[in-house]
Formats: structure tokens, sequence, C-alpha cells
């Protein structure tokens, strides 16, 4: 039955990846000016715009060249830079570890933090603990991420000197990055564990359980954490993909050679096989993380499960 | 007597009591005093309002006016924040800068309102093929995550303020547009709802008269929270160099500006910062404190 | 006839097994303080089964629970009395020593049997916490022990629904389950809190002949909160009836139903229909609103709806007295 569940979570997947792939196919097309010119990029010689044009067919039938361009994304050909010349495919696989490593970083130091936090500010609520993590929360949540990294790089590297400000070559640089961009997810996080805690915690069979007996211990970890992490996971799983979106800023101040600061470079420089590329590659990463947390919380949730 | 009817039958009581002492508006004031930390957010969000609005007789300088001879000063009476690296008031550039969030929060939050709630409640009250279309849509346009979506509009559109505005504003529609769908979704089995459609009353009469009135309360907070989103945005942006062009005083690029100087001058990057991380605490206390007040099924 | 067993079974009914005196749970809210249990006591002997009746809001359900301390603290508190039951003070023993009751001794099933049950965890494990816990069971032994409760409260395929979950189960057959996890350890007492309500009709008396079965054969004390008479008259050896916090009366059912002593009680009474008596023109219900507990007139709380009110009854409140063999009645007026 799981596997059932699992195959329509997948087929509810293509009209999205459909509607993904419309939106980046028209980008360059809604962008004023001949199209092969914008993709060959600003210094191309005519040669050149002449030669994209013919291999992305754009003297032809929009539906034709849709259709080629979605053939080329499974041949995995994403065209290439007009900056360096490199395959696009190329310039992402070279960054894209770089990233995958900084957002599980984050997301890790966001679920540890913040589910712990959350849980115990629930338990003991209108605690000192309670009012302080949630103030600490609603601080993470209002701080702009590039403003939080060069404070913490002000202080972490320039005055005390314990960890890198620039660079990705050791785990000692990725230590700072990781906390900037995980401080909001974690405020998230915190936030919603914290609520769904206290949802859980008045239902009726929290008090089945304590009429059973069981320690407010037993209680809380096997009968309320199980409950009230089911909708923490959905929110795991978004800020997983916010934290790839996210990335960009924080790429920026630590110079960490990830695809956000590629994107932004491409941006800058109107490389636009680059910025398809990359945005093509975000999202659909993003939707296959929602996959794998709707599967998780089947895991969780029997009801859906089965039903 | 359960537990549950026993909450019920208090919250009845000490609704009636107090709605007939106050009345509504009253009664949403007095829940939000009665939290300190939303009263404090509603202190930062007027000062910000004034700042933005009086920026030219709050501000000890021209904000414009530079001096190279004085860049990167520390902080001093005459310059409390000090100058930046062209030598001008930071506390001037940040009063001034008010100004600019202001206008992308509204602006923003405008285009989310003005077009995402109508696609919500038309997807909501049709049903049927017209909310599976909408729907995927919406679903189309929340798979950008973040801040993605404003990236990809910016480099459609170009680089500046005015698409800044644009692209932070675009990427909020769909979640208008849900939230919009689901408070109607919830709304339209409602009696008042049978009840004007029993007495004729056309579809747009519905809509207008009933529907959206009636879902405005979590649309009023999510745009205060949202205000919040949209101010940290367009500062992203501003600080990813795709906002304002110089010397415009916007926050985030002033940002941008301090941080090649941080080792040398902390102070040129630091205050800007701070100032949109009060901003956006104040609207995000607010909003919190305008959830709790509004809401009263999540009331303690 | 010099039959041991029946003299020991008499001597156990007639020792007390738990004693409630002066119990007193408050509400604290924004708008005031809730007198939700207000000086209620009562005795319960071996064995026994005391219905608590009235209408929702009168308290029977906090009273209940505030015996095992399951009150949600804040707003609610217990702020005075004592409930004895083997000779310890529930309400003064410590946290671990109440827990060593809760669901061993005294056992509590709940008014809705969907929600009353974990959703995510199986029946199984929901039953086998308690063996584990109270009967020092080990994994394995409590699977084949809630096999064998299960079929006893008339689950059919028991071994093969384990390992379900509560979604798979109907609103009748939650109930089964709760009732044979509150039975798993043998309890002395237990609390069963509207027990039927929330299911159909044609499920109500089937789950009551269950809890009536079980227990009379384990010797099983009950308490039966209930709004329904009807459900009072067949199944419980006394009666209370409570109003506003309080007990306004406490009797044998069968004298209570046929002498009530307390104007409401008459009136509770007249509103049910009746089987056993020629049919009425029409049912006649209780004049007034529902008292509003925050704002309890001094006197007896029942006075604005009181057909039978005097003057006293608005300077003092009445206690509870004799008025007939075990028959008590918080009432100044004399009615017979």
């Amino acid at each position: 039955m799981t596997g059932q569940y699992i195959i329509r979570r997948l087929l509810i997947m293509i009209p999205v990846l459909f509607g993904i792939s419309l939106i980046i196919f028209t980008i360059v097309r809604v962008i004023p000016g001949d199209p092969a010119v914008v993709l060959a990029g600003p210094h191309a010689t005519k040669d050149v715009v002449d030669q994209v044009r013919v291999q992305l067919g754009l003297d032809q039938h929009p539906v034709k060249q849709y259709l080629l361009f979605i053939g080329n994304i499974f041949k995995g050909d994403l065209g290439a830079s007009n900056r360096t010349g490199l395959p696009v495919t190329k310039e992402i696989m070279a960054r894209l570890p770089y990233t995958l490593l900084l957002a599980l970083a984050s997301i890790l130091v966001a679920t540890v933090f913040g589910v712990t936090a959350g849980i115990i500010a629930g338990v003991k609520q209108n605690s000192k603990f309670d009012y302080l993590s949630m103030l600490i929360a609603l601080f993470g949540l209002s701080m702009p991420v590039f403003w939080l990294g060069l404070m913490l790089m002000l202080l972490f590297s320039i005055k005390l000197g314990w960890f890198p400000s620039v660079g990705a070559e050791s785990f000692k640089h990725l230590v700072l990055p990781a906390i900037t961009l995980g401080a909001n997810s974690t405020a998230i996080i915190a936030r919603m564990t914290r609520s769904s805690m206290l949802e859980v915690i008045r239902l009726d069979y929290i008090r089945t359980a304590r009429a059973k007996g069981l320690s407010e211990k037993v209680v809380i970890s096997r009968h309320a954490l199980k409950n009230a992490l089911i909708p923490v996971v959905t929110v795991i799983g978004l800020q997983t993909g916010t934290l790839l979106g996210g990335a960009v800023l924080t790429e920026i101040v630590f110079a960490w050679p990830g695809i956000g600061r590629l994107l932004v470079e491409a941006i800058l420089s109107r490389d636009y096989p680059v910025v398809q590329g990359v945005v093509l590659v975000v999202a659909t990463m993003f939707i296959f993380v929602n996959l794998i947390v709707d599967i998780l919380y089947s895991y969780l949730d029997p009801r859906i499960r089965y039903h | 007597m359960t537990q549950a009817q026993n909450t019920n039958h208090t919250e009845k009581l000490v609704k009636n009591s107090e709605f007939k002492e106050r009345g509504p508006i009253g009664e949403v004031f007095r829940r939000l005093s009665k939290r300190v930390t939303a009263m404090m957010g509603l202190v930062i969000v007027v000062l910000f309002f004034i700042s933005a609005l009086l920026a030219p007789h709050l501000a000890p300088h021209d904000p414009y006016e530079h001096s190279l001879a004085h860049k990167l000063a520390t902080p001093s009476w005459d310059y409390p924040l000090g100058r930046d690296e062209l030598g001008r008031c930071i506390l001037s550039r940040i009063i001034y800068g008010a100004r600019i969030s202001l206008l992308i929060g509204l602006i923003v939050i405008s285009i989310g309102i003005f077009i995402g709630v109508p696609i919500g409640v038309v997807s909501a009250y049709y049903g049927g093929k017209v909310d599976f279309i909408v729907q995927r849509f919406v679903d189309t346009m929340l798979a950008f995550p973040g801040i993605l979506l404003a990236l990809l509009l910016i480099a459609i559109l170009g680089v500046g303020l005015h698409n800044v505005m644009i692209a932070v504003g675009i990427s909020t529609i769909p979640i208008y547009a849900r939230l919009a769908r689901s408070s109607v979704l919830a709304m339209k089995a409602r009696q008042f709802v049978e009840a004007a459609r029993s007495i004729g009353a056309s579809n747009l009469r519905i809509i207008l008269q009933h529907l959206i009135p009636n879902s405005l309360s979590p649309i009023i907070v999510q745009s205060t929270l949202h205000m919040a989103t949209a101010i940290l945005w367009a500062a992203g942006l501003g600080f990813l160099g795709l906002g304002v062009s110089p010397p415009t005083a916007e926050w985030g690029a002033m940002l941008n500006g301090g941080r090649l100087y941080i080792r040398v001058a902390y102070h040129v990057a630091t205050f800007p910062g701070l100032m949109i991380f009060i901003t956006v605490l104040g609207f995000n206390l607010l909003g919190d404190g305008l959830r709790d007040a509004l809401d009263p099924r999540l009331k303690t | 006839m010099n039959c041991p067993y029946g003299v020991r079974r008499e001597s156990q009914k007639n020792m007390s097994l738990l004693q409630v005196r002066d119990l007193k749970t408050y509400f604290y809210t924004d708008a005031g303080v809730i007198k939700a249990v207000d000086r209620v006591s009562y005795d319960l002997k071996e064995g026994e089964t005391l219905g608590l009746v009235g209408e929702s809001g009168c308290g029977k359900s906090v009273g209940a629970l505030s015996i095992l301390r399951l009150i949600p603290n804040p707003p609610g508190k217990i702020v005075g009395g004592e409930a004895i039951f083997e000779g310890k003070d529930l309400l003064r023993i410590s946290e671990d020593e109440i827990r060593q009751i809760r669901g061993n001794r005294i056992a509590m099933i709940f008014q809705e049997p969907m929600t009353s049950l974990n959703p995510v965890l199986t029946i199984g494990l929901q039953i086998a916490e308690a063996l584990e816990l109270h009967r020092g069971f080990d994994k394995k032994g409590a699977r084949g022990e809630v096999a064998r409760l299960l079929r006893m409260v008339g689950i059919p395929d028991a071994e093969r629904r384990i390992n379900d979950y509560p979604h798979q189960f109907s609103g009748g057959m939650c109930q089964r389950v709760m009732i044979a996890m509150g039975l798993s350890c043998n309890p002395k007492l237990l609390i069963a809190d509207e027990p039927t309500t929330a299911v159909d009709v044609t499920i109500q008396a089937q789950l009551l002949e269950v809890i009536k079965e079980l227990t009379s054969r384990l010797g099983t004390a009950v308490i039966l909160i209930t709004h329904n008479l009807g459900v009072v008259a067949r199944h419980v050896n006394r009666m209370a009836v409570m109003y506003a916090g309080r007990m306004v009366e406490v009797g044998p059912s069968v004298e209570v139903y046929a002498h009530p002593r307390h104007p409401y009680t008459i009136g509770l009474l007249a509103s049910v229909p009746r089987l056993d008596q020629p049919r009425k023109e029409r049912l006649v219900p209780i004049d007034g609103q529902p008292p509003d507990l925050i704002h309890l007139p001094p006197g007896c709380p029942f006075l604005p709806r009181c057909s039978r009110r005097m003057e006293r009854c608005s300077v003092e409140g009445p206690e509870l007295r004799e008025v007939g063999r075990d028959h008590m009645v918080s009432c100044w007026a004399d009615i017979d």
C-alpha cells in the first residue's frame, strides 16, 4: 500500500515538473531581443549566435523548440555557459557538492537545535526556557542571513580567529556558513515543534497515556513526540528546499563556491544558460525533497499509509 | 462534563463577558496589549513609519553628501553611527533607507494581495477544473524555494529597484492564493454563504460581501508577517547588488558596500544590518501578537 | 446457609474502597474562578457500581479526573479535600505513588474512544504498555496477554488485530479496546467517563453489558459517569446526582429512582422518557439556564431554577443530610 501511495505522489509531481520546465523554457523567450543572442551572450560572435540558433532549433515552431529543450534536459545537456564556454552541466556539477554539503550541514544544525528547543519549550510551557528560547527563535526569524554571516565572521574569525572567514577548504570553513544558513530554519523548526507539541499534549490520548500510569518521560517520548513531529517533518523538508535557495546569500558572504554564487554571477553577467540550469536543478531537487518528506510522513502517520 | 466541554464553556464565558464590555476592537486591543512583546513590535513598526515619512526632518545630514577625507570614520557626536566608504553619514542614510524599505514592503504586499487573493478566492469558490488548474500553477510557483523565484524573475526583468519589488511581489502571489483559498474553502460550507445564495445573491456579490471580508483576519496577520519577509528579501537582493543603483540609500546595498571594509570599519556593515534586523523583528512581533489576538483558537 | 464464599463476598462488599471527602477542584481563568467541583463527598464500597449523574458542566468528569490527579494544571487545581483509596490519600501521595495506582489499581476509560487512543501506535502496543509497567510482563508475554484481553472484550480475530492502528477500528471497537486496556491490570476501581456517549445507540447497550459483565466477574468497583438516567437505572447500585459542582443527592439507585428528594433530581427524572410508567402527555424539561459557575448566587446554586424555593435558600446553601437509609440530600425542603 505504501508503494501505491508513493506512485500517487510521483504522479502529482509530473504537472509541477512540467510547469517548471515550461517557465524556464519561457524565460529566454520573453526577454526582449533575439533568444539566440540572449543565450549566446553579449560578447558572442555572429557565428556563435547562428550555431546556438540551429542547436536549439530557435528558428523552428515553439512546440518543437520545447520538445527539443526537454530532450536536451534528459540527455543532460543544458547548453553552454556564455562566459566560460563550458557545458552548464559541468559548471553546476563542479559547484553542486558544495551547496549540498552546506545545505545538509545547515539542516542538521537546524533540526538538532530546533527540535530539541521546541520540545523542551513545549513541554515546559511558560517556563523561563520557553520564553528565552522563543525570543531567540524570533530573533533568528528576523535576522537577515547576510548580516548574521557578517557578524559571525566579525566575531569568530576577525576578532577571535577561531574559524576562517572565507573559502571552503576544510571542516572549519563549514562551521560559520552552516550556522548562518541554518539560523533561520532553526527558529522556524523550534517554533513549529513547540506549537505542535502544545497542541498534541492537550489531546485525549495523552490523557489516556497518563491515566495508564506512564511516567511523564514515556508520555512525552512515546506518545506525544511522534505525533508532534509529523507536521515538523514537513517543515524540515520545506526548509531543506528553502536552504538550497537561501544558500545564495550565505555563499556570497563566505565566498563559498556553491551554485548560489554561480547563479548570482550568472544573473549579473546575463549568462542565461547557467541561470536556466541552476534554477532547473534547484527546483527539481526541491520537488524531490518534498517527495521524500511525503514518504517519511506516511511512515510516521499510519492513517496516511493505509488510506 | 469532559475537559473539552469545560474549556469550551470557560471560553464562552470569557468571550461573552469581555465582548459585552469592550466590543470586538477593544477585545483585540486588550489581548494585544496583554503581550508586551506585541506592543514592542507595534512601537518598532510605528518608529519605522515615522522615520520613513519624516526622513528629511529627522536625518542630521544629507544622506548623499560625501567626503572622501572622512571615509569610514568611526561613530562620533556629529555622526553617531559613523561614515561610510564615501564619507556619508550612516545614520542619515539609514533613516532615508526606511523610505525604500517601506515602499518595497507596501508594494510587495499589494501585489501579493491584489493578485493572489482574487486568484485564491476564485479558485476555491468555483472549485473543479478551475481550482485544479490554478492549484497546479500555484504548486509550480511554490516549487521555486525561498528567494529563488525572485532571483529568476530578476534574471528576466533585469537589475533595479522596480524589478526587485515586482519580483518579490510576484513570488508572494502563490502564498496569498493558498491562504485565501483555504480560508474560503473553510467558509464556503458555512451557513451564511448558503443563506446568501438562497436569497439569490450573485457569485460576485457573495465573494465581495461575504467571503473576502470574512477571510480578512488571516490575511491581515499574514501581511504583517509578510512585510517582514518582503523587507528581508528585498534587502537580500540589494545586498547581492541586484537592487537600487548607487548612490540611493538602501539598507541591503549599504551592507553590501560595508561588507568589503568589515575588517577595518565594522560599523559600516553593522548598523544597516541592525536596522533591517530590528525592523523585521518589529513586524514579526506585531504579526505574532495580531495572530494571537485575532485567532481565539490559539489563545492560551 | 453456611457458605464461606458468600460471607466473604458480603464482608468485602461492606468495606469501603474509596472515600472522597470535601473534594474541591477549581479552574482559574481570565474571567474568574470556576468552582468545577465544590466540597463533594461520597463513598464507594468494593465491587460496587456508582452512577455519577448530572448535566454537562456539573463537575462529574472533573471530580472523577481529580481522584487520579489528571486535571490539567494550569488552569485546573485541586484545592482541597481528600480521596482515601486503600488507606492512602490519593490527593497527597507523591507523583510516583499516584502513577503506581493509575492504570493499575484505578483505571479509567473516556468518552471519545476514537481520540482517546494514540493514532500512531498499534493498539497492541498501547495495551501492552500497561501490562509491562504494572504486571511485569516482557514484550513477548505481553503479546499473548493482549490477545487474551482483546478476546475477553469481544474483539473478533484478536491475534491478527494486535498490530492494527486505532483508525482501523470502529468507535465501538475502539471503546472495547479501551475497556481491555482499563481492565488489563485487574484494577479495584474502573472510572468510566460517559463511555457510551460518543457511540451509536445500538452499540451503547452492548458496551455497557461488556463493562458490567467483566467488572462483576473481576470484582471491580465502577464509577459510571453519565447524563443518561436510563443507563443509571439499569447498571448501578447507587447513584449520586451533581449540580453546579456540588453533590445534591446520593443514595441507592432504586431508592433515588422511586423517591427522589431533591427538586433537581425530580426534574431530571421527569425529563426522561420512562417505559415503566404510563405515557405522560409530554416530558417536563427543567426550567431556566444551566448555572454560571463563576457567578453562583449565595445560598443554594439550584435556587434560580427551583420550584420549591423558600426564603432560607437564598441565604445559606443546604448541606447533605440523611433522609433515609443510606440516602442523603442537600435541600431545605422536605420532599417525600
